[in-house]
C-alpha cells in the first residue's frame, strides 16, 4: 500500500496549483471572483483535507485518496469527445435537454437543447461571472461557505459550472440531463464544476445529473450545486453516478426552498471507488415538501457516504426520506441524517429511513439517523436497519423451483425498487432497473 | 411416488420426528392428522427442504430419486409443492413476475420451451378463475397486505399453475370460513383432475377440509411417529372423540417399551 504523504506536502501540491491556475488567469485575476478564490485557498492550507477526527467525516478515511495527486483540470490537456461518445452516456429512451461538461467545462458542441426549453437560460458560470458582477455578492458569498477542505478547494479554483434559470410559470415536459464527463489518460485530474440551479416561480423542472468517467487514471470529482426553489415550483432531482472505480467523488448539495415548492432528489450511486454526497435542505419559507431518496450499491473496497442534512426552520413543512444499500464484499456504506426541527418549526412532519442489506461478512454501514426535535407539535420518526437476506424469502421462492442465485438476485432487486420505483421518468427508470439488475448479478456473485 | 422409511429429524438438536414410515402411491390422498406439536408441520417442512431442519436418518425416495440429497429449488422441480402454513410475504415482488419466473425455472430444467408473457398470462387467467383470485392480487407483491384466506388461496393458485406432482399442504385449512375453504378444496381437487397421478398430502389439524378433499388414508401422528392408519373414517372419529385417546393409548404403549 502507498504511504499517504506528509499534510504539508499535499497542501503543497494544491498551493503551487493554485499559483499556476493564478498565472494562467492572464489579468484575470483582478476579477472580484478571484478574491473568493484566495481567501479560499489560504482556507484550504488551514483546513487541509479532512481527516476522521472530524466529527462530519469519522466514518469516511480518504486516505486512498490522498495517496496520488490530483492536477486541476483547468491546467491541464483539454481531452476531445466525439458526440457518438458521449451518446453511451446517455439514457436509452430519455427524450431530454442535454448539457455536457467535460472535466467540469461546458462543451457547447456536445450539448443540444429541446425546443421547450427553449425559455430557459442556460450559461456557463464562466459567462455569468463575466457578464454579471452581482451574482458573486448575490449567491457565491451567500450560502455556499467553507465547511472544510473539500469546499473551499471548490471555491479556490472556482471556473465553470452551469448556471441554469428556469423563469416562471414554465413547465418543463422533458428532463435537463446534466452530464459530467471526467477523466484523463493523461493525469490525474481534480474536476470541480460549481453549479447554480433557480427554479422559477409556479415552475416544473426534472433534472438529471449523471456523472461519468473516461480515460484510465483516477479523478477527484468535488462538486458544489446550489438549488433554489421558487414558491409552488416542483423540482425533480435525480442523480446517477456511474463512475468508474478511478474514480473519487465528494458532491455537495444545497437546496433553498420558497414557500410551498416540492424538491424530490434520488441518488442513485453504483460506482465510483470512493463517494461522499452531502445533501442539505434548508425551507426558508412554510408549506414546502422535501423528499430525499437514495440508494446506494457497493462491492470490492468501495465506500459510499451519504450525509442529509434537512434544516426545518419555518412551521408547515414535511419531509420525507429514505435510503436504501446494499453492501458486498469489504465495501462500505455510511448514512448520516440529520433532521433538525426548529423552535417555530410546529405542525412540521419528517421522517427518515435508512435500510441496509449486507452481503458479506466483512462488508459494514455505519448508519446514524438524527432527529433534533426543538418544536412541540409535530410528526417526526426515525430509523435505520441492517441486516441480511431473508432466509424465510430465500427458502419460499427456492421451494417454488426458483434457484439461490435467481431467488437472491429477485430478492435484491425488491430491495431497491422500493427506490428505483421512485423515479418519475419511466424511461430512466426502466434503464436503471436494468443497470441495476445487472449490477445486482455481479454483486451477488 | 413417495417412501418414507424411518425418518428421524431434529431441530435446533431436539428430535421431532423419531422413525417416520409412510408410501405414498400415485393417485393417492393421504390426510396427516395429529395434535398441536406432534411433528406434522415439520414433516411437510422436511420434505419440501426446508434447511434448518436434520435429518439425522432415514430415506426419502421420490421418484426413484433420493429425495434428501435435492436441494429445495431441485425438490419443486422434480415435482414437490408445500403449500406453506405461513406464506411469506416478500415487498417489491409481484406475484406475476415471482410465479412466471418459478414456471420458467421449473421448465428449464424439464427441457421445455420458456413460457413467454402472453402464454403465461394466458395460463394465470385460466387458474385465477378456479382460485377466484382476482386481477389485482397478481400485480401487487407476494403476500404483502393479503388478508390469511387470500394468502392461502394464492398457494392453491401458485399450485394449480406449477402443477407438480406432490401436493403438501401444511395447515391450509387453518384460519379460513367455509367459504375460502370450499374454494381452496376445489383447487386441490382441480390439481387433483389435472394428471391423474397427482398426490396430495394434507396436513391438516381438524377434519372440516377432509369433507371437500376426501382422503384415501388417514394417519395419525403423535409425539413423532405414525401411531394410526385407517380409511377417512378414522378423521371422523378423531373428530368425534378429539385426540385424547390416541395420547392415552400411546402414553401406554411408550411406558411399556
Amino acid at each position: 500500500m502507498t504511504e499517504v504523504p506528509e499534510k504539508e506536502e499535499i497542501k503543497n501540491w494544491y498551493y503551487s496549483n493554485f499559483e499556476l491556475f493564478e498565472n494562467s488567469l492572464n489579468g484575470q485575476s483582478k476579477a472580484p471572483v478571484h478574491k473568493i478564490r484566495k481567501e479560499a485557498i489560504a482556507e484550504f492550507i488551514e483546513l487541509g483535507f479532512p481527516t476522521t477526527k472530524n466529527e462530519e467525516w469519522k466514518y469516511t478515511n480518504i486516505a486512498p485518496l490522498l495517496t496520488q495527486n490530483f492536477k486541476p483540470a483547468y491546467l491541464s490537456n483539454k481531452i476531445s469527445l466525439s458526440k457518438e461518445e458521449v451518446s453511451k452516456f446517455l439514457f436509452t429512451g430519455v427524450n431530454a435537454s442535454i448539457l455536457v461538461f467535460v472535466n467540469g467545462d461546458f462543451s457547447n458542441e456536445l450539448s443540444s437543447l429541446l425546443p421547450e426549453a427553449k425559455g430557459v437560460k442556460f450559461e456557463s458560470l464562466r459567462q455569468v461571472l463575466n457578464n454579471e458582477p452581482d451574482f458573486i455578492e448575490k449567491y457565491l458569498l451567500k450560502s455556499n461557505k467553507t465547511i472544510d477542505g473539500f469546499s473551499a478547494l471548490n471555491r479556490a479554483f472556482i471556473s465553470d459550472g452551469i448556471v441554469l434559470r428556469v423563469p416562471d410559470s414554465t413547465i418543463l415536459e422533458n428532463p435537463v440531463h446534466l452530464l459530467f464527463i471526467s477523466g484523463s489518460d493523461e493525469e490525474n485530474l481534480l474536476v470541480q464544476p460549481l453549479n447554480y440551479i433557480f427554479v422559477g416561480k409556479n415552475s416544473q423542472i426534472k433534472i438529471i445529473e449523471s456523472t461519468v468517467g473516461v480515460g484510465s487514471k483516477a479523478y477527484l470529482l468535488n462538486s458544489v450545486t446550489e438549488i433554489f426553489t421558487g414558491e409552488n415550483s416542483v423540482t425533480n432531482y435525480y442523480k446517477i453516478q456511474n463512475d468508474p472505480d478511478t474514480c473519487f467523488q465528494v458532491s455537495r448539495t444545497l437546496i433553498h426552498q420558497e414557500r410551498s415548492s416540492v424538491f424530490t432528489s434520488n441518488v442513485i450511486s453504483i460506482g465510483g471507488e470512493l463517494i461522499r454526497n452531502d445533501i442539505s435542505t434548508i425551507f426558508e419559507s412554510e408549506g414546502c415538501e422535501s423528499n430525499l431518496y437514495g440508494l446506494y450499491l457497493a462491492d470490492g473496497k468501495r465506500h459510499i457516504d451519504n450525509h442529509t442534512l434537512i434544516d426545518h426552520a419555518v412551521a408547515h413543512c414535511h419531509s420525507n426520506e429514505l435510503y436504501k444499500g446494499i453492501l458486498d464484499e469489504k465495501a462500505r456504506g455510511v448514512f448520516n441524517g440529520k433532521v433538525l426541527v426548529r423552535k417555530d418549526a410546529q405542525k412540521t412532519q419528517a421522517y427518515q429511513s435508512n435500510k441496509n442489506l449486507l452481503l458479506s461478512r466483512l462488508a459494514k454501514v455505519d448508519t446514524k439517523p438524527q432527529l433534533e426535535i426543538f418544536a412541540d407539535d409535530v410528526k417526526c420518526s426515525h430509523g435505520a436497519t441492517i441486516g441480511q437476506l431473508d432466509e424465510q424469502s430465500m427458502f419460499y421462492l427456492r421451494s417454488r423451483g426458483i434457484g439461490t442465485e435467481k431467488a437472491r438476485s429477485l430478492l435484491l432487486n425488491a430491495f431497491a425498487s422500493d427506490i428505483v420505483d421512485l423515479i418519475s421518468i419511466e424511461p430512466l427508470r426502466e434503464t436503471m432497473n436494468r443497470i441495476i439488475l445487472d449490477r445486482l448479478h455481479k454483486v451477488s456473485l | 411416488m413417495l417412501s418414507v422409511k424411518d425418518l428421524y429429524v431434529s431441530v435446533e438438536g431436539k428430535e421431532i420426528l423419531k422413525g417416520i414410515n409412510l408410501e405414498i402411491k400415485k393417485g393417492e390422498i393421504h390426510a396427516i392428522m395429529g395434535p398441536n406439536g406432534s411433528g406434522k408441520s415439520t414433516l411437510a417442512n422436511v420434505l419440501a427442504g426446508r434447511q434448518d431442519y436434520q435429518v439425522t436418518s432415514g430415506e426419502v425416495i421420490f421418484e426413484g430419486k433420493n429425495l434428501l440429497e435435492l436441494s429445495p429449488e431441485d425438490r419443486a422441480r422434480e415435482g414437490v409443492f408445500l403449500a406453506f402454513q405461513y406464506p411469506v410475504e416478500i415487498p417489491g415482488i409481484s406475484n406475476a413476475t415471482f410465479l412466471k419466473t418459478a414456471v420458467n425455472e421449473i421448465r428449464k430444467y424439464k427441457g421445455l420451451e420458456q413460457l413467454d408473457a402472453m402464454e403465461f398470462l394466458a395460463l394465470m387467467k385460466d387458474k385465477m378463475q378456479v382460485v377466484g383470485m382476482e386481477q389485482s392480487l397478481i400485480s401487487r407483491p407476494v403476500n404483502q397486505g393479503f388478508s390469511g384466506g387470500e394468502k392461502k388461496r394464492n398457494e392453491i393458485f401458485q399450485l394449480t399453475v406449477l402443477d407438480p406432482k406432490l401436493a403438501l399442504l401444511d395447515e391450509t385449512d387453518s384460519g379460513l370460513d367455509i367459504d375460502a375453504l370450499k374454494i381452496v378444496a376445489n383447487g386441490v381437487n382441480l390439481f387433483k383432475a389435472q394428471g391423474k397421478d397427482n398426490a396430495v398430502v394434507v396436513v391438516t389439524h381438524y377434519q372440516r377440509l377432509l369433507d371437500y378433499i376426501v382422503p384415501d388414508f388417514v394417519h395419525v401422528l403423535y409425539n413423532g411417529r405414525i401411531v394410526k392408519s385407517g380409511s377417512k373414517n378414522l378423521a371422523l372419529e378423531l373428530e368425534e372423540k378429539g385426540y385424547d385417546w390416541i395420547k392415552e393409548e400411546n402414553q401406554f404403549s411408550d411406558s411399556v417399551k
